[in-house]
């Protein structure tokens, strides 16, 4: 961390003024550094060839610092996964902070580095960026938005319209692992060994499948917000097929399953960061899935279900017993049962 | 995960559902009592597995469904216009008053917050000395221990900043209610295995007396639950009428002493309205006149008029046995989760809200309505 005479982020620092400047110049641009950024122009001059993905996403989560990560990597992360979802490889990322005043600078510092060496893990440079301060109580001590560009994998044809009966739906890992790491921060559950966030970027997972797999890899989906179940809701209602899942075939951590029995949480409604969905041709799925647990982030992947003719626009999961039941989307945010 | 996943065996539970296959020779209706059983059969699919001879009929055991309107209303009350910080479960967050739900007034700004366990807001009264705070006591004779304990320990702590807005129900005069109604269908009880383990079997015994009915104390597993029906359908075949335990790995005769102590040191014995059943008589718990400054109720004199209860909700039918959520004209269509008519929609633990969640019928029900 740089020498700095200040140690809380003040109105002042996103005034544009001097503040600004030295908030910055302390390090912020140093850190990040890169030819572009080095510029210093109000915005960034790219080159870029061929088709193109694009992309925006805001992080607002509480707490700022988890298990396994804080809101800068997940700011990375999670706009480096959306444009790995259309097949596309991450290279460029905007970066905009709106902090609240109060936020201590030490905290804001922890938060920078991660982006740093998220962006590094994911080879894409930041580019452009902002900083806006509001006054205390009118934020949740920092809000991060990154937007991105990538661009698309040659051998990428990712289309709703490429999803037909007879696919095989694949998960890449653990599911429910990042929701519960939050959660269990929220709530100050302990259990034998902390659960930490699977924050991780995804694109070298989905560049090793295209290059192998190319057409087909017929979708990806990251199921962050409303977990798995709400998602392939959403895919199958898009598609117009049915999905069946299978529920002794869903990959989850020991402790998370615990984790969720205690709150009474459904795991496929529990928010994932660093797992996607693929739903692939159904010849190579089962290759799919080995080539997958071969490569660092995918030890866990595995098989959930398929697309079918029957029952279209709906999901419906075969529980552990072999009774059916369908999988709905979440309304509003899930919450605790009683008993 | 142990004492889980014995439970969730897929071979086990196949062997019981043969053997209810091979026992049943007619028709039986059975009654689980329980939200949170009621939530398991239709989550782990149990209903489609079981053989059409058995007829299940879900019971008034969500106590989030059936909490009056009015307390709801009182607690939006509390939290929006006196100030107060208003603890609450979850699930209770999201069911609507007459005019707003929890979660609507906590996104105006109440300060709402959701709590595991009634003892976080004692804590949270210690921490606010110059507010008010008001944990909404909702529940069972399951949740009824730790909501009297917070009381006792905000006595010993000398807290004059922390009260309970008690809405506990009890399920041996639901029963009794159930089976006194002429039109009742049921013809054997999966008794809720939780409160139990509080309460014990005791009180069980005049009502498998009086009535003639099988009474099944079970568990919450989709194991635990086919037993528990094998169990009571294996006394209708025989033509006879026992309380039986299925769930002894929790539930001991004696129940609890120790937790029934503490319930008692609190709460008396009232007559509580049911929402979807009217008043049934002596079936709930108040705070009692030793502790009556920790009743929310008598500390903010709170007078809220009764909302009527939407007229078209065929909640008592349903729990009757009468009907199913599918015979509903509204279920889907104007009645959903998000906006429930009545209380079996309201948490995922009531029948039609586990129907809807769950059953796929839910969608050919919205198209046509669409």
């Amino acid at each position: 961390m740089p020498k700095l005479d200040f140690e809380v982020i003040t109105l002042g620092h996103g005034s544009g003024g001097l503040l600004t400047h030295r908030l910055l110049e302390s390090g912020v641009f140093e850190l990040l550094k890169n030819e572009q950024l080095d510029r210093r122009h109000d915005g960034a001059l790219l080159h870029l060839q061929g088709p193109t993905a694009f992309t925006t996403d805001s992080f607002v989560i509480s707490p700022i610092f988890f298990p396994g990560g804080n809101i800068g990597e997940l700011a990375v992360n999670g706009t480096v996964n959306d444009l790995a979802m259309c097949g596309a490889i991450p290279r460029f990322l905007s970066l905009s902070f709106i902090i609240e005043e109060g936020l201590r600078m030490e905290e804001f510092w922890d938060i920078v580095v991660a982006i740093k060496f998220a962006a590094e893990a994911a080879g894409v440079k930041i580019v452009t960026g902002d900083t806006k301060v509001v006054e205390r109580g009118k934020g949740d001590k920092i809000f991060v938005n990154t937007t991105g560009i990538g661009t698309l994998h040659p051998r990428a044809k990712i289309d709703l319209g490429r999803v037909g009966v007879g696919d095989k739906i694949i998960v890449s890992g653990n599911v429910a692992t990042h929701g519960i790491a939050i959660m269990s921060v929220r709530e100050g559950l302990e259990f034998e060994t902390t659960i930490e966030s699977d924050t991780q970027p995804l694109h070298h997972l989905v560049t090793a499948l295209l290059d192998r797999f190319g057409p087909d890899v017929h979708l990806l989906r990251d199921p962050t917000r409303g977990g798995l179940g709400t998602v392939l809701t959403e895919i199958a209602r898009e598609v117009g097929q049915g999905i069946e899942l299978h529920q002794r075939d869903l990959p989850i951590d020991e402790q998370v399953r615990g984790a969720c029995e205690i709150l009474g949480l459904d795991p496929l409604y529990v928010a994932n960061e660093g797992i996607f969905i693929g739903i692939v041709a159904e010849g190579v799925a089962e290759e799919v899935v080995a080539e997958l647990r071969g490569l660092p982030g995918g030890a866990e992947a595995a098989i959930i279900g398929e697309v079918v003719a029957a029952h279209p626009r709906q999901v419906i999961l075969t529980s552990a017993i072999g009774g059916k039941r369908v999988v709905n989307m979440l309304v509003g945010e899930q919450l605790p049962r009683i008993c | 995960m142990k004492y889980l996943s014995e439970y969730r065996d897929p071979e086990l539970a196949q062997r019981y559902l043969r053997e209810i296959e091979k026992t049943v020779t007619r028709p039986w209706t059975i009654m689980e009592v329980c939200g949170g059983q009621t939530h398991s059969l239709v989550k782990n699919g149990i209903l489609n597995l079981l053989p059409p001879e058995v007829n299940m009929v879900h019971g008034p055991g969500c106590p989030v469904c059936v909490t009056p309107l009015n307390l709801i209303d009182k607690a939006v009350y509390l939290a929006e216009e006196k100030d107060v910080i208003l603890c609450s479960y979850g699930d209770m967050l999201r069911v609507p008053g007459s005019e707003k739900s929890l979660l609507e007034a906590k996104a105006n700004g109440a300060d709402i917050r959701i709590l595991y366990s009634p003892l976080e807001a004692v804590k949270i009264a210690q921490e606010n000395p110059d507010r008010e705070v008001v944990f909404f006591a909702v529940g069972f004779e399951t949740t009824a221990p730790a909501n009297a304990l917070s009381v006792v320990h905000a006595q010993r702590l000398g807290l004059d900043n922390y009260a309970i807005l008690a809405s506990h129900v009890l399920v041996p005069p639901a029963i009794e209610a159930l089976l006194s109604d002429e039109e009742c269908l049921v013809e054997g009880f999966l008794a809720a295995g939780h409160v139990c383990t509080i309460m014990g079997l005791e009180e069980y015994f005049p009502l498998v007396d009086r009535f003639g009915v099988p009474i099944v104390v079970t568990g919450f597993e989709p194991v635990d639950i086919l037993q528990g029906i094998l169990m009571v359908v294996q006394q209708l075949e025989r033509g006879e009428a026992k309380l039986e335990n299925q769930y002894a790995r929790m539930v001991r005769e004696g129940g609890n002493p120790k937790a029934r102590e503490t319930i008692y040191e609190v709460f008396d014995i009232t007559d509580r309205m049911w929402r979807g059943m009217d008043v049934i008589p002596q079936s709930g718990y108040g705070v009692c006149q030793a502790y009556q400054k920790f009743d929310a109720q008598r500390k903010f004199s709170v007078d809220i008029p009764e909302a009527p209860e939407n007229a078209s909700c065929i909640a008592g039918d349903i729990m009757k046995g009468l009907k199913k959520p599918f015979h509903c004209p509204n279920f889907g269509t104007h009645c959903k989760p998000e906006n429930p008519l009545g209380a079996p929609m309201v948490s995922s633990e009531g029948a039609c809200a586990a129907y809807y969640h769950f059953s796929d019928r839910i969608h050919q029900i919205e198209k046509q309505s669409a």
